[in-house]
C-alpha cells in the first residue's frame, strides 16, 4: 500500500514545488516572491518527511528541523527588509 | 497492516493539501488571496506528513517522537506569524507604489 | 525569584525544548539547558509585554479543541475555493473591533484567525484597537465579525481574564 502511495505523494509535492518556483519567477510583487520562497522551504520539509518514510529512518529529521527554523528566520528577515528598507535597523 | 493503511491515508492527504496550497499560490489573482493557500493548506499538509512519518518510523530512539512533534508544532506556530508579516509587507509595498504614482502625476 | 527567573514558565519551556532537541539527555545537555533557561529570559526581558496568567485552563483546552477542528474545516473550505472558479470568489478586507488590550492575547487571536476558516489577519492596529482581516470569500461581513468575536475572542478573554 505504502509503496504504491509514496511515488504519488512525492510527485504531488514536486509538482507543488514547481508551482511555487513559477510564482517566484513571475512575481509580480516582492511579497509574492517571498511567500513563494517560504512555501518552497515548507515543501522541502514535506519532501524530507516523505524520504524518512520511504527509507524508514529518522536521520533526515535534523534537516527538517533546521529547514523549518532557517526558512522562518529568512522569511522574517526578508519581510523586515521590505517594511523598513533595511535588514538590521 | 492497519497502521500501514492509516499511514498511507495520511501521506496521501498530506501531499494533496501541500499541492493544494501551491495551486492556490499559483492561480489566485491577487496577493492577499494567494496568502490563504500556503498559510492554511500547506501547514496542515506538511503537519499530516510529519505525523505519518512519526507513526511509520516510530520516532527517534529515546525521544518518543517528540522531535517530530516539535517540527509540526513549530510550523503551526510560525505559519500565522509569517502570514501576518507578509501581509504587512504587502500593505507597505502597496502604499509605497501608490505614493510614487502620486508624485509622478504631480 | 523574580530577579533570577523573571518568567518561570518561559524558562521551563526553554529547558524542555532544549532537551527535546539535544541528541541525548546527558548531564552536560541538562546543564547547558539550565544555563539557557536562566540567561534567555533575562536577556530578552525588555521585549516581553506584561505578565499574563492562565486563569481558566479548562476553557483553554476547549478553545484548543475548537481551533483544531476549525483548522480541518478551514482546509476543506480553502481546497474548494482554490479549485473552484476564481472569478466567483469575493475577497474583502474587514475591520474586527478588538476588545482585548493585552498585546500577547491579541496576537494570539490574530494567529487563531489566520489558521481558521476563510480569514487571514493582516494587521493589528493598536491605536484604533482594530484587527484587520482579509477574507478569501465573504457573503456577510457582519456575521463573520460576530462569529470571530463569539467563537475565539470571548473564550480568550475568559482564559486570560482581560
Amino acid at each position: 500500500m505504502l509503496t504504491l502511495v509514496l511515488p504519488i505523494a512525492i510527485g504531488a509535492v514536486v509538482l507543488a514545488m514547481a508551482l511555487n518556483l513559477w510564482r517566484m519567477a513571475i512575481g509580480p510583487t516582492r511579497p509574492d516572491r517571498i511567500l513563494a520562497l517560504d512555501t518552497l522551504s515548507i515543501n522541502t520539509i514535506a519532501v524530507v518527511m516523505l524520504l524518512d518514510i520511504a527509507l524508514g529512518s529518522v536521520l533526515y529529521l535534523e534537516a527538517a528541523l533546521i529547514l523549518a527554523m532557517m526558512g522562518f528566520v529568512g522569511t522574517v528577515a526578508l519581510c523586515k527588509f521590505i517594511l523598513s528598507g533595511d535588514i538590521i535597523e | 497492516m492497519l497502521l500501514d493503511l492509516f499511514v498511507s491515508v495520511l501521506v496521501l492527504l498530506g501531499a494533496a493539501f501541500t499541492l493544494l496550497g501551491s495551486i492556490g499560490l499559483a492561480r489566485l489573482p491577487d496577493f492577499f488571496m494567494r496568502l490563504h493557500g500556503p498559510t492554511k493548506a500547506t501547514t496542515l499538509g506538511v503537519g499530516a506528513l510529519v505525523l505519518a512519518s512519526l507513526l511509520h518510523v516510530g520516532g527517534e530512539a529515546g525521544t518518543g517522537g517528540l522531535r517530530e512533534l516539535a517540527v509540526a508544532l513549530f510550523l503551526f506556530i510560525t505559519a500565522p506569524i509569517t502570514a501576518h508579516l507578509l501581509s504587512k509587507a504587502a500593505l507597505a509595498e502597496e502604499r509605497r507604489s501608490r505614493s510614487r504614482s502620486e508624485i509622478d502625476e504631480g | 525569584m523574580t530577579r533570577v527567573l523573571p518568567r518561570p514558565g518561559l524558562s521551563l519551556l526553554i529547558l524542555g525544548v532544549w532537551l527535546i532537541l539535544a541528541p541525548a539527555p546527558t548531564l552536560g545537555q541538562v546543564l547547558i539547558g539550565v544555563m539557557l533557561a536562566v540567561a534567555l529570559p533575562l536577556a530578552t526581558r525588555g521585549f516581553w509585554p506584561g505578565e499574563i496568567r492562565l486563569r481558566r485552563p479548562l476553557v483553554a483546552l476547549r478553545l484548543l479543541g475548537v481551533v483544531l477542528g476549525d483548522i480541518v474545516t478551514a482546509n476543506l473550505l480553502v481546497a474548494r475555493q482554490v479549485l473552484g472558479a476564481p472569478e466567483r470568489l469575493r475577497p474583502a478586507f474587514m475591520d474586527v473591533p478588538l476588545g482585548i488590550a493585552d498585546p500577547f492575547v491579541s496576537t494570539l487571536l490574530g494567529s487563531i484567525v489566520s489558521l481558521t476558516p476563510g480569514t487571514v489577519s493582516v494587521d493589528i492596529d493598536r491605536g484604533r484597537q482594530v484587527l484587520q482581516v482579509h477574507a478569501l470569500h465573504i457573503e456577510d461581513p457582519a456575521a463573520t465579525i460576530a462569529l470571530i468575536k463569539a467563537r475565539y475572542e470571548t473564550p480568550l478573554k475568559e482564559i486570560f481574564g482581560c
